[in-house]
């Protein structure tokens, strides 16, 4: 099987889309004659002309907002934004327009969005535009929130949601774009809202996503090497957040630890963490863990920052911690 | 004010040291400097000095148990200070070793807070312990009809966890033990096999060279070095030193390695994953075998020190490592190591690579041998080294061209002196 990048993936879904479905049409930053920041969308302007791939002033609440309304009016427009945090600017158009429209009329208008944006931190950009905000997102009913951690589940998730109808932020860690894996050649989707389980193991379970699943699964495979076998679950999507893997899991391994790259406050270790307790309680042989960022604005010095991110050996020791 | 004491970092990857002994027991007085305890980590034996004055309050850790790195194992208090021990006890002995039980505290218990009905402490009213069960070893035991009090906890403070009930059943669905005839006494003289303990040190070294012999791709090059020289130099130098600073042909070794290193850096170097570091000083480690195994302590600097220099420091360190007080200092930092066994009438032998090295040297007997000199057979002097390096690093022509350069420094001696 073909091993391609997480940025060919993701660039393979939106050409091929758009070569399928003349309604799909792009919006950002420099996506256009530049190619993008991440370059994902290189050779697109060219391909596709500047009508379907437009470049925009810097106003993120611009570009959500013309997205949206496009899709209110039957276009399936995918709307870039540069970094996940300057989504903040288009935060009310995110949260209050594409989640919340279909519901407060009453289905009259649908709003087929995507918004992409790469997120996550340990590229020495600062505190502004490192952060992992992905629960602030997941938070709104009404929006769908995904964050693949394989170049497969990317394109076939991102292909997924560009033929369902409800808006979809997007997530793609920055630092994963070179990372590689299988993605078959041909058509395929990989369903929204659906976890998946991407290492069988009987001794506890690690839930996880996005860039942490990389950091889980070394870190199951150094407890391999000591005997420990931990079963590893990619949750995908933050919203609908879909548990039943893992409460299945925890069923045969009474053990967890989520491992996430944001803050631990109010973050996706509370919910998992909390939502194990409610579901599984007679289940329980050791408090649950959660791995996760230090709570400080991420430090821009390499060394600091890569120090307030998780790493294998942490989650090792969580691990370790619940046996 | 009260000064607490915690197990030291002795060592970038210590994680936990065992506590060998108190050199101050509790009630005596220390002074700034002096040494309050020795600690032993994966290299040897430290001893810990007190960095303040006072008088030894409490030692939360037992000899012979091990403390993680920062873990309280004591307190040292002003004279007349009271320090509330007990707080201080509990604290120590979370999730640590069972501590002494206890002297008298130098402060009176806090007074209880419900009065005392019937002159009975008031431990005797509390309720009975609270049952530390996870959920699903309580549901386990609920199903299976196990009274969880009988139970002993493996888990954390004690707690009952599935692996506990799992195990208990085992035990009872274990066939009961069938009389068995009693065995014949053996005829033969019994000679039972004995099992050693690893030490620190021991299984440090078990696992490093482990790591090494099979994750490190060694190659070996000897070559054959004429000592005459190196000989006849050193007897002129002894003979104008006292006992105590004669020098050893090894502190020649080391200043011709050094001195080569400078001209192979790549052998003076370690392999980092994707790069390779070439160390800016030239830090040469000498393996000191010791009681329960063998240290290396490092010349820094090698290349810019006398041989009398390197003699003089090689000959501390080594004392300190024979007797167990070698500094943190004395053994760090290597970047080229050697090994010599010469004086145990080698004639050659192959060392394994002391990481993050890429290179260590083994170095046999200085021997007489039958040689030819001038076309006609002679007896010269002749000693055999053989470097082990990392192929990741380094290539055969490389190690072969700085065992040369290294020859040729033994081989002119006079130049070492410079």
């Amino acid at each position: 099987m073909p091993q391609l990048t997480m940025r060919e993936a993701i660039s393979q879904a939106l050409w091929e889309e758009m070569e399928a479905n003349p309604k799909v049409f792009l919006l950002g930053e420099e996506i256009g004659v530049w190619g993008g920041t991440y370059a994902v969308t290189r050779g697109f302007h060219d391909h596709f002309g500047p009508e379907r791939v437009r470049d925009t002033p810097i106003a993120e609440g611009v570009i959500a907002g013309a997205a949206i309304g496009a899709a209110m009016n039957g276009l399936r427009p995918v709307a870039e934004m540069m970094t996940i945090n300057f989504a903040f600017l288009a935060f009310d158009m995110i949260v209050n327009h594409a989640a919340k429209l279909r519901y407060m009329f009453n289905g009259q208008f649908k709003v087929p969005v995507i918004i992409r944006a790469a997120g996550g931190g340990g590229r020495q950009l600062g505190a502004t535009h490192s952060q992992t905000p992905d629960v602030i997102f997941a938070h709104f009913p009404g929006l769908y929130v995904v964050a693949p951690g394989t170049p497969y589940d990317a394109k076939g998730m991102l292909k997924a949601a560009l033929r369902q109808d409800n808006p979809v932020l997007f997530i793609e860690h920055a630092t994963l774009y070179q990372a590689r894996g299988e993605v078959p050649e041909g058509d395929f989707t990989v369903p929204l809202g659906k976890s998946d389980v991407k290492r069988k193991g009987k001794d506890v379970t690690i839930v996880t996503y996005s860039k942490m699943l990389q950091i889980s699964m070394e870190a199951a495979n150094q407890l391999a090497a000591e005997g420990i076998e931990a079963e590893v679950i990619d949750l995908r999507s933050l919203r609908p957040l879909d548990l039943d893997p893992v409460f299945e899991s925890f069923k045969k391994t009474n053990r967890a630890v989520i491992v996430e790259e944001g803050w631990k406050s109010f973050g996706i270790g509370a919910e998992v963490a909390a939502r194990t307790y409610e579901e599984c309680f007679d289940y329980l042989d050791a408090p649950i863990k959660r791995v996760a960022q230090l709570e400080v604005p991420l430090p821009y010095n390499r060394e600091l920052e890569q120090s307030a991110i998780p790493k294998a050996a942490d989650v090792v020791k969580a691990v370790k911690e619940v046996l | 004010m009260a000064e607490l004491i915690t197990m030291p970092k002795l060592g970038f990857d210590m994680a936990e040291g065992k506590l060998v002994r108190w050199v101050k027991k509790q009630g005596e007085t220390v002074n700034k400097g002096e040494v309050l305890a020795e600690v032993e980590t994966d290299k040897a034996t430290v001893e810990v000095e007190s960095f303040v004055s006072g008088v030894v309050a409490a030692t939360f850790a037992e000899e012979g148990s091990f403390q993680k790195v920062g873990a309280l194992i004591g307190v040292i208090a002003a004279p007349g200070e009271s320090v509330d021990v007990n707080a201080l006890r509990a604290q120590a002995s979370g999730g640590a070793a069972p501590v002494k039980p206890a002297a008298p505290a130098p402060t009176a218990a806090p007074a209880p807070s419900t009065p005392k009905s019937n002159g009975q402490p008031p431990s005797a009213i509390s309720h009975q312990p609270m049952l530390r069960i996870s959920p699903i070893a309580r549901r386990m035991a609920d199903e299976l009809g196990i009274d969880p009090r009988q139970l002993k906890g493996s888990g954390p403070e004690g707690r009952i966890t599935k692996k506990d009930i799992e195990a208990h059943v085992a035990a009872k669905a274990a066939p009961a033990q069938v009389p068995s005839f009693p065995a014949f006494p053996s005829v033969s003289i019994l000679r039972e096999d004995t099992a050693i303990p690893l030490t620190k040190l021991r299984s440090a070294i078990a696992r490093r060279m482990t790591e090494s012999k099979t994750g490190v791709p060694h190659f070996y090059v000897t070559v054959d070095v004429d000592m005459e020289a190196v000989l006849d130099l050193r007897k002129q130098l002894n003979a104008m030193l006292g006992d105590a600073s004669k020098l050893s042909v090894n502190d020649f070794i080391v200043k011709a390695a050094a001195l080569a290193l400078r001209d192979y850096p790549n052998l003076n170097a370690s392999f980092n994953g994707d790069h390779i570091v070439r160390h800016g000083h030239i830090n040469v480690g000498n393996a000191v075998s010791v009681e329960a195994g063998l240290l290396i302590v490092v010349v820094k600097d090698a290349d810019a020190k006398s041989p009398a220099q390197i003699s003089a420091e090689v000959k501390a360190m080594a004392a300190r490592a024979r007797e167990g007080k070698v500094k943190p200092d004395d053994v760090e930092g290597s970047t080229f190591t050697i090994s010599n066994l010469g004086m145990y009438d080698v004639d050659s032998f192959v060392a394994i690579i002391n990481p993050p090295d890429a290179a260590i040297l083994a170095v046999g007997s200085a021997q007489q041998v039958p040689v030819v000199k001038n076309g006609a057979l002679a007896v010269g002097w002749r000693m055999k080294g053989t470097i082990s390096a990392d192929h990741r690093v380094t290539d055969g022509a490389e190690a072969a061209q700085f065992m040369q350069a290294l020859k040729k420094k033994l081989e002119e001696p006079l130049r070492l002196m410079l």
